[in-house]
């Protein structure tokens, strides 16, 4: 029970060896790993299964970028506890999840709202009062409609208020002018000038958390692929590694092949179609509309591997659903990337070669790098900001520990604004499509799948044998937006304790909020493209 | 008295037609094949027979503010003459009065806005009085420098008299009188570069976030004007561009449904290569077409 206890990304643990550490030690470490440049890639607390199972225990997973290893570690915490906002603002999200999902309070957090107006995960602990832990959220605790009781409604909360001569207040949303995701957005604005924005989701709450404990069941893998749409393959691989350590599978080379194939074909789609936005934002047409052409061809690239061009059924438990079976695939995949990288370089080269749109992203919604640091943020946004973060390279597993990703340009250049964001952007499509051409010129042989027997869209589904009990799994995947970060505990009985997901979307909304300070509020729509952030990743 | 007709006629007739030209250049550009020609008039349609919802919180004055909008463009048509074409009415002066239409159509468009009580209109609404401040004095430049040649402040006679004699004689205020107005023309129709109408962020939007509560049949009256205004403004730009003045109607007619046809496609061009300006920097643009307009103004 003491010591360190540090994970490589995709591996697991027994509980036992989780180092369990009295709060005030907990808090300590978790402040003096953070000050040494650890990142806190989740923190959560467990469920009890059954009301009176004592205090709350919460787990800590600390990620060091620089040397590649995982930290965890855990405490229990009383109805009230010191939060560790007011000295790393990183875990602030985290703990208003907390207090949100079990009814605890961290005093002293500075703002203290609600995250999704859910209700409160699983059963009361110990020394929690009734009221707590009804949750923030004032629903019960048996999934009743939020609308039934009008302090759970989303976005019914107080919101940060500016007060001043002139100073006014525009809300947007969470119905938009266009076909977009809800969610709330409050400016504090003076005129045109935004002081702050404040960001408040939860519409689009499924309660993918709580249909994930006790699992697996059969239904976990395509809630795991539904956790948000566009990152499929993201979430899916997460899962997957989670499932292989816990099980002990090994995945074949080729298959751990394919899932990265799947992977860069989702980065790829989903960039071209974020440069393509960035342009339309500003009113450039021609980068707009072949961006737009283009990420089909990427989704389509996506559908030849495995029927889906959101790459549903592609990546199983144990190995990959679909094998690039036929040369004539492989061969069609490969011309439809060169075309690609020769449509997408023209496209983006009109971007950079237009003064107009050169105007429009420079030094908008910048983002220093203290405060990239200071709030965790990750993916292509951190990177925008100079910081060398990048599960590929920091915690590389499956294809990746093998073949690397070629590197960003050096840091001095990327500024933390949209141009900094759309550079990031255009250069990993870019290295994207070389590590890709790269490994389908020699693609390792052998099956898809490390299971017996096992072959098609069928491999891995098998949920009855329950998982190794007491255990806990990190796994790590650098989706398109950035670190996805899935941590598995299993109880006595070998099913999911808790299952926790952390999109890089819950890290990076308060990136956006930071983007917009002192800029104008016309160019919102501009910042936001330049990050887009999940919804639904975050909502869960 | 029956060529006088014509403007009007064609004016209410063929409007929307401008945007439909305009939709269509730019999807030629993105490789698209874009919406039918009549689409405009297809919306407009599908609009009329729609019902409208109207907020608790909005007066009369919000029901007002479309169909108003209609009546005041329509009133414009009356003063405006196509190219060599008569206008139904004209007297001395009117050029003043139909800046003041334009004028109170858009006040007309901007108390509906407010009367909403949204943030956003607000927001709208503040942006589009005070590029308004700018264009509009950039229209009265512009038309008076082109008085100022032909002697007359009626629209009429000061539109009608250009001809190739006096291209020859003051190009160059006419050249920079329509560089001005061409500019005016593209803020007042909220095309790119100053605010993009195909937009759905609201944040961004200027004319667009004013009118986001009107649905139905209101909607369709603000859509209906804003073609109207489209007209309008392109009439004033090719009237004083094309001087094709052959006393044959179908002639001068032609030129000029030809020159509107024209300056459509020019403004699709425009917005399928321009970027849209920073918000902060519209006011540079419409002080360039105020100074342009006033340049035209001294010079002879």
């Amino acid at each position: 029970m003491s010591g360190t206890c540090l994970l490589r990304n995709g591996r697991a643990t027994t509980l036992g060896r989780v180092p369990r550490l009295a709060f005030d030690g907990f808090r300590a470490r978790v402040l003096e790993a953070v000050g040494e440049g650890k990142r806190i890639a989740a923190l959560f607390g467990l469920p009890a299964v059954a009301p009176g199972a004592g205090p709350l225990p919460v787990f800590a997973v600390l990620a060091d970028d620089a040397r590649g290893d995982l930290e965890v570690l855990s405490t229990e915490v009383g109805p009230r506890f010191q939060a560790l906002t007011p000295d790393c603002p990183q875990a602030h999200l985290f703990e208003r999840e907390l207090a949100e999902q079990f009814g605890v309070v961290p005093e002293g957090h500075p703002w203290p709202r609600p995250v999704r107006f859910q209700p409160p995960l699983g059963g009361g602990r110990d020394g929690l009062p009734e009221a707590a832990s009804r949750g923030t959220a004032g629903a019960g605790q048996s999934d009743p409609p939020l609308a039934g009781s009008p302090r759970g409604l989303p976005g019914v909360a107080d919101f940060f208020r500016l007060e001043g001569e002139g100073v006014h207040e525009v809300a947007v949303g969470p119905v938009h002018a266009g076909v977009i995701e809800p969610g709330h957005f409050r400016f504090q604005c003076h005129g045109e000038d935004v002081f702050h924005l404040e960001i408040s989701l939860g519409y689009q709450h499924r309660g993918i958390e709580r249909a994930l404990l006790g699992g697996p069941h059969p239904r976990t893998l395509f809630q795991v692929e539904a956790i948000a749409g566009d990152t499929t393959v993201g979430h899916t691989t997460a899962y997957a590694q989670i499932i292989e350590t816990l099980r002990g599978w090994t995945v074949p080379p080729r298959a751990e092949a394919l899932r990265a194939v799947g992977l860069e074909l989702e980065r790829l789609a989903n960039h071209t179609g974020d440069l393509g936005a960035l342009a339309g934002d500003v009113g450039f047409l021609p980068t707009s509309a072949f961006c737009g052409r283009i990420r089909g061809d990427f989704l389509n690239l996506s559908a030849l591997l495995c029927g889906s061009r959101l790459g549903r059924g592609l990546v199983r438990p144990g190995g990959v659903g679909y094998d690039l079976d036929t040369e004539e695939r492989l061969q069609k995949l490969i011309t439809g990337l060169e075309r690609g990288r020769a449509d997408t370089r023209s496209a983006i080269q009109l971007l950079w070669e237009t003064p107009g749109v050169m105007a429009r992203f420079e030094r908008t919604g910048t983002v220093s790098r203290e405060a990239c640091r200071a709030l965790g943020l990750v993916g292509p946004a951190a990177r925008a900001c100079g910081a060398e973060r990048d599960v590929r390279w920091n915690f590389p597993a499956g294809q990746y520990a093998r073949s690397g990703v070629p590197p960003l340009p050096d840091p001095e250049l990327r500024g933390g604004d949209v141009l900094a964001r759309a550079v990031v952007r255009a250069t990993e499509i870019e290295n994207s499509l070389r590590f890709l051409l790269d490994l389908l010129a020699r693609l390792p042989g052998g099956g898809v799948t490390g299971l017996a027997g096992g072959s098609g869209a069928a491999v891995g589904l098998e949920t009855g044998t329950p998982l190794p009990p007491d255990m806990l799994a990190v796994s790590l995947v650098e989706g398109w937006r950035g670190e996805i970060c899935h941590v598995a505990v299993t109880d006595a009985r070998g099913t999911f304790a808790r299952y926790k997901v952390v999109d890089p979307s819950f890290h990076n909304w308060i990136g956006l909020g930071m983007a917009l300070r002192n800029q104008q509020i016309s160019d919102f729509p501009l910042c936001n493209k330049s990050f887009n952030l999940s919804y639904c990743g975050f909502d869960l | 008295m029956s060529a006088a007709i014509l403007p009007p006629v064609l004016a209410l007739a063929g409007a929307p037609l401008l945007q439909g030209i305009i939709t269509r250049t730019k999807a030629w550009f993105a490789g698209r094949r874009g919406p039918p020609l009549l689409q405009p008039y297809y919306d407009i349609a599908k609009l009329l027979r729609k019902g409208a919802v109207y907020s608790g919180t909005t007066s009369w004055v919000f029901r007002l503010g479309p169909a108003a909008g209609v009546g005041v463009a329509a009133l414009c048509l009356l003063f405006l003459p196509l190219g060599n074409l008569p206008a139904p009415f004209s007297f001395e002066g009117d050029l003043v009065f139909v800046i003041y239409l334009l004028a109170l159509a858009r006040f007309l468009t901007v108390i509906a806005a407010m009367d909403t009580g949204s943030a956003f209109e607000g927001m709208g609404a503040s942006r589009e009085m005070a590029f308004a401040a700018l264009a509009e004095p950039a229209l009265l430049f512009g038309l008076v420098a082109v008085a100022r040649q032909t002697g007359r402040l009626s629209l009429e006679g000061l539109i009608r008299p250009i001809d190739v004699g006096d291209w020859a004689a003051h190009g160059a205020t006419l050249l920079l009188v329509l560089a001005g107005l061409f500019l005016v023309f593209l803020a007042e129709n909220s095309r790119i570069p100053v605010d993009d109408p195909t937009t759905h962020l609201e944040l961004t939007m200027i004319h667009e976030v004013m009118v986001l509560d009107h649905g139905g049949p209101d909607f369709a009256f603000v859509e209906y004007a804003a073609a109207l205004k489209l007209w309008i403004l392109g009439a004033l730009i090719t009237g004083i561009a094309l001087p094709v003045r052959t006393g044959e109607v179908a002639i001068d007619l032609a030129a000029m449904v030809a020159g509107l046809a024209g300056l459509a496609v020019l403004v699709g061009i425009i917005e399928s290569t321009l970027v849209r300006l920073r918000l902060v920097q519209v006011p540079h643009l419409l002080i360039g077409a105020c100074s342009l307009a006033l340049l035209g103004f001294l010079i002879q």
